[in-house]
């Protein structure tokens, strides 16, 4: 396995962690020159041997011990961004170790259903793990060769992601949330529903048993103490804890540490998925506090911002979390990711969601019109996409008019929409019959196909009949995406309701 | 010499003591060997970037010259095989390495061990100059590989023999100005070029006939010739990536290079798994067999990001030499911006807008000018073509940006994408009234001789109804509907017709994802067919209602699905019209 970085020296005794290894006795460097302080970032001078990348620690007169990562050399002068923040660090108090070694987290199979701190540390007072391996966070970019393409559906039970933006196995699709909006619970829905459909299996709906086939890494960035309870509370309930493993920084923890938790949660992932054979599902939330915590680690440095304030490289270090999900050929196991970040305003074009959306495989956009309008997932269809749907669905995935029904749904509501709109304007009145017809389309399709209950898991044959019911209030002629055959085995003029 | 690292920062590395080193010369950094390039030099300081992460690179560490530009492979074995930014052969890495890429890896890009069967097209005492054929090799069932006399070397071919040889063996030797004056220059089928200087041609001439892709709203409103620029910006999800794969499978050029520069994994994993199994409409064989796939994902070292368009546009130009014609897509254009961005912070250079650098436009108008229709070098007066189709992804999808507007004033075509029509599901998600051709006058001449006389006059109405349902469209937003003349309402029942039964094209229907310019002509003759005699029908006083409500209107929109074949069809349904109308 490539995903340890060649330079670092492993830890091969194993189960005696409090030790170090003679190599890294050999490359540990102690000194005292710390020279500035500004922001999250301190300069250490008068240091030799040291290399980019390296962990380091910050050792304190409390006898706190704080981590760090060096960011630039020069010379003999190091940058080292503190994950703990600065506050009580001074120039001359405290003693700096540099590692050798980039940051590594241990894991272990005994990481599933147990809770960690930004750090990497056991947060519910249990016991430590024993690694099984150390494994550097930074994990090293996949072969492009190397990967086997999604297309395995996964039935979700919320029609609005099956049955036109299906998630596949492999895949990393975003909620794109607003504040307000009730993303954790959709997220929840999906890791509590999540459960894969191969053909010929039996199709069933309703309480199925929780998360068969996938365990859940939980990385929370800068989010409140009731939204993480809310999540460590559903799993508890579902009996999803014992196979998931949680990644907890809080808004009120430091935001330095958001830099590496999503990193840990994915190396976490990758050994449970390509070295134990798991499906794993990977939610990130929220990727936009984890892109202010960039943002102020880059204006400390004085670097040329981009939009916003965010720094310019701000897509490479998001593709370098996000494309970490994915299948390997010959592996069993899978990485699915769902970040969820919220948009500022709710406006898709701000730098997070936008470069976010250039580099998931699509995005899940929660409209604000539709939850005051009560309606549940609010999941405004019309922006949101799954790229690798195409690949997941149809004959022997799902069912053959997979794909037709769904660009057919979606050409009705778009269309329905605006003549709504043209209606708010102009009155009823104006417009043409046809007009009318995919006016009720659209709005009984937000409250019968949209719409449903946060324990309500559909099943795909049923979100599609759902689909063809609301296409019988069409004309057949109006139905152009839908090809002929499947017109005539599915569909029934409807009664209009 | 031996240089020592004094600074890392990133992927930028600067070092000292590489004396005889020169500005763009490859040089590998640290104890891991990273690749590495030098872009600056400022006395003492060479700054380099590095194409690899460079974690556990650190002041002391050595950096070791190589003493020659950035430089690709060229010669059999290009085709079917995928390279990262800097022509690593991904497929080798991976069978030795495993799944992840492992820095400071090494391997040749082209096989050294392959033996192909080099057949002289040249004899022994012929004079040869720079471009000449001196013979080929089948490279793919697809592709045969024109071996030709190097730059630089001229004169009288004393040895060539028919052979089975591997890439660094001797095929001939060339007696004549070449690399010593007084020995034969050996000719191998493997030759080198630096990535960053053009690959010259005799002559440039101008580009003449479409690049047929297939794709209605491309071939019949926006064209491309072969030869010619085209880009596709657009906010994410309007279906760049589905467009450029699209060309790439159906455009009909002899050799297309993919460059993915800084895009999903999962994309480049689809064209690999996807290409072998496709085949190309011509000759029935997998579209892998004509295909170079240049591979830098996102998560991939920015710095390899930045090569990667290079790379790949240099191995076109192998191609285009042998007189082919070569289409290049560069999925997507603003990654590649943007790593040079990333680049130019690190040296602390005056930024431009948005940070970009001020070079900005003249590093994509030089990527865009090495496209074009030429007379290849050599006595041998072949012709090729380079296209070049690059994708732009504008932050918030907004055309103003930097990247756009730079790529704006060099290409020819502008395929605009609409997330509007994107998320009615509409695909290709080509805006007709933003996009534009300059090729038009061109294609208009070919199709009007080789399709159909009436090819320019359909083309122009099709616009001109287009045009024409926009406007009412405003105007219907004010007033509703019935407030429309007739003749206003069946225009905009047509261009509903031209946009659902025409401009929409399925790209996951077997029949519906590719259609040959007679089809493309076909089916739009119908539709206007159907709107001029509607027309008529209008002024003969037949409600507009009944002829809405035709029931021919369905059978033209099952049209697209008929393959060329049943030819006969379409005659029916123009039948059909004239009848029920």
């Amino acid at each position: 396995m490539g995903l340890l970085r060649g330079f670092a020296p492993r830890n091969d005794i194993s189960g005696r962690v409090f030790r170090l290894p003679l190599k890294e006795y050999l490359t540990v460097k102690d000194v005292f020159g710390v020279k500035d302080i500004f922001g999250p970032l301190m300069l250490v001078e008068a240091v030799e041997g040291v290399t980019y990348g390296e962990l380091t620690e910050v050792r304190l007169p409390t006898g706190d011990i704080r981590r760090g990562r060096v960011l630039e050399i020069s010379d003999s002068t190091v940058l080292v961004q503190v994950f703990e923040g600065t506050l009580g660090i001074g120039t001359d108090n405290v003693r700096v170790r540099f590692l050798g070694k980039g940051q590594e987290i241990p894991v272990s199979r005994d990481m599933l259903g147990r809770v960690f701190d930004g750090e990497g540390r056991v947060a519910d007072g249990g016991p430590p793990i024993i690694p099984e391996k150390r494994l550097n966070i930074n994990g090293s970019p996949i072969n492009p060769c190397a990967r086997d393409y999604p297309n395995e559906f996964i039935q979700t039970g919320i029609s609005t992601i099956d049955g036109l933006n299906t998630l596949v196995r492999g895949q990393k699709l975003p909620i794109f949330s607003g504040a307000g909006l009730p993303h954790a619970r959709l997220a929840a829905q999906i890791a509590r529903q999540a459960r894969l459909i191969a053909a010929g299996e039996e199709k069933v709906g309703g309480g199925a048993t929780a998360l068969s086939g996938f365990a859940v890494v939980f990385a929370a960035m800068g989010i409140t103490f009731e939204e993480a309870d809310y999540f460590i509370s559903e799993f508890r309930k579902t009996g999803a804890m014992e196979r998931a493993v949680l990644f907890i920084n809080l808004a009120e923890d430091p935001p330095i540490e958001r830099l590496a938790v999503p990193r840990m949660a994915l190396t976490a992932a990758e050994y449970l998925a390509f070295e134990l054979d798991m499906h794993v599902l990977v939610i990130l939330t929220d990727m936009t506090n984890y892109s202010e915590a960039l943002r102020e680690v880059s204006a400390a440095r004085r670097e040329v911002p981009g939009r916003r304030g965010y720094p310019g490289y701000l897509y490479t270090d998001l593709a370098t979390i996000y494309e970490r999900a994915g299948r390997l050929k010959g592996k069993k196991g899978s990485i699915t990711q769902i970040p969820i970040l919220t948009m500022p305003e709710d406006d898709k074009t701000h730098p997070v969601p936008d470069l976010t959306g250039y580099i998931t495989e699509g995005q899940l956009i929660l409209s604000r019109t539709l939850h005051n309008r009560g309606i549940s997932p609010p999941v405004d269809i019309l922006p949101s996409l799954s790229r690798l749907k195409d690949k997941g669905i149809g004959k022997g995935k799902t069912r053959e008019d997979h794909a037709d029904i769904s660009n057919q749904l979606y050409a009705a509501y778009a269309r329905g929409n605006s003549a709504k709109e043209l209606a708010v304007i102009l009155g009823e009145g104006a417009l043409s019959p046809t007009d009318r017809l995919y006016v009720e389309f659209s709005e009984r399709f937000d409250r019968e196909f949209v719409q449903q209950g946060e324990t309500e898991n559909r099943s795909v044959e049923e979100t599609l009949n759902i689909g063809w019911r609301l296409l019988g209030l069409l004309p057949r002629k109006e139905l152009k995406r839908i090809r002929p055959e499947y017109l005539e085995k599915y569909y029934k003029p409807g009664t209009r309701g | 010499m031996e240089g020592i690292i004094t600074r890392v920062a990133g992927p930028l590395v600067v070092a000292r003591g590489l004396k005889e080193t020169k500005i763009f010369d490859m040089v590998k950094v640290g104890h891991l060997k990273l690749m590495g390039e030098v872009i600056e030099i400022r006395g003492e300081n060479y700054s380099i970037q590095v194409y690899e992460e460079t974690e556990g690179i650190g002041p002391g560490q050595p950096v070791y010259p190589s003493g020659e530009p950035l430089s690709v492979e060229l010669g059999p074995g290009l085709i079917g095989a995928i390279f990262d930014g800097v022509q690593r052969p991904l497929d080798v890495i991976e069978a030795r390495m495993g799944a992840y890429i492992v820095r400071g890896v090494e391997y040749p890009s082209l096989p050294r061990d392959k033996k192909w069967h080099f057949q002289p097209t040249a004899k022994k005492g012929d004079r040869v100059v720079p471009g000449d054929v001196l013979g080929v090799v089948r490279e793919s069932p697809l592709v045969v590989q024109r071996i030709m006399v190097p730059l630089g070397i001229e004169g009288e071919l004393t040895y060539i023999e028919e052979k089975e040889a591997t890439l660094e063996e001797v095929i001939a030797r060339i007696n004549g100005r070449g690399v010593s004056q007084y020995a034969p220059t050996e000719i191998t089928m493997l030759q080198r070029w630096p990535v960053r200087q053009a690959r010259p041609p005799r002559q440039k001439l101008p580009p003449e006939d479409p690049l047929v892709t297939g794709q209605r709203i491309l071939d019949t409103l926006f064209p491309v010739v072969k030869g010619g620029t085209a880009c596709v910006p657009g906010p994410f999800g309007s279906g760049k990536t589905v467009i450029q794969q699209q060309l790439a499978k159906w455009a009909d050029a002899d050799i297309i290079i993919y460059v993915g520069c800084g895009e999903r994994g999962n994309e480049m994993a689809d064209v690999l798994l996807s290409f072998p199994e496709l085949k190309d409409p011509k000759s029935g064989r997998p579209l892998m067999e004509r295909t170079v796939l240049v591979a830098n994902t996102s998560n991939m070292p920015v710095a390899a990001r930045e090569a990667s368009i290079f790379t790949g546009i240099t191995i076109a130009e192998y191609y285009r030499d042998m007189g082919y014609h070569v289409a290049l897509m560069a999925d997507s254009t603003s990654r590649w911006a943007e790593a040079m961005r990333e680049i130019s912070g690190r040296l602390e250079e005056m930024p431009g807008e948005e940070g970009f650098p001020p070079y900005l436009g003249s590093r994509l108008a030089t990527f865009y000018e090495r496209s074009g229709s030429i007379l290849c070098l050599g006595s041998q007066g072949r012709k090729g073509t380079l296209s070049v189709i690059g994708s732009v992804s504008p932050p918030g999808g907004d055309l103003s940006e930097p990247v756009t507007q730079a790529t704006l004033r060099v290409v020819k075509v502008f395929w605009s994408l609409d997330d509007r029509l994107a998320s009615q599901r509409h695909f290709p998600a080509v805006n007709w009234l933003t996009s534009y051709s300059l090729y038009q006058p061109a294609v208009d001449a070919y199709a009007g001789k080789r399709i159909a006389p009436g090819w320019k006059e359909n083309r122009k109405e099709t616009h001109r109804i287009l045009q024409r349902e926009a406007e009412l469209e405003e105007l219907v937003r004010l007033v509703g509907v019935e407030a429309l003349s007739p003749e206003d309402r069946l225009i905009m029942e047509v261009a509903r017709m031209i946009r659902e039964d025409f401009l929409h094209q399925n790209a996951f229907h077997e029949v519906d994802t590719y259609t040959p310019l007679e089809k493309q002509y076909l089916l739009l003759e119908v539709i206007l067919k159907f709107y001029t005699q509607a027309q008529e029908a209008l002024k003969r006083g037949v409600e507009l209602a009944r002829i809405i409500d035709l029931p021919v209107r369905e059978e033209i929109a099952k049209l697209r699905y008929i393959p060329l074949t049943q030819k006969e069809v379409f005659q029916r349904v123009i039948d059909k019209i004239s009848e029920q109308l």
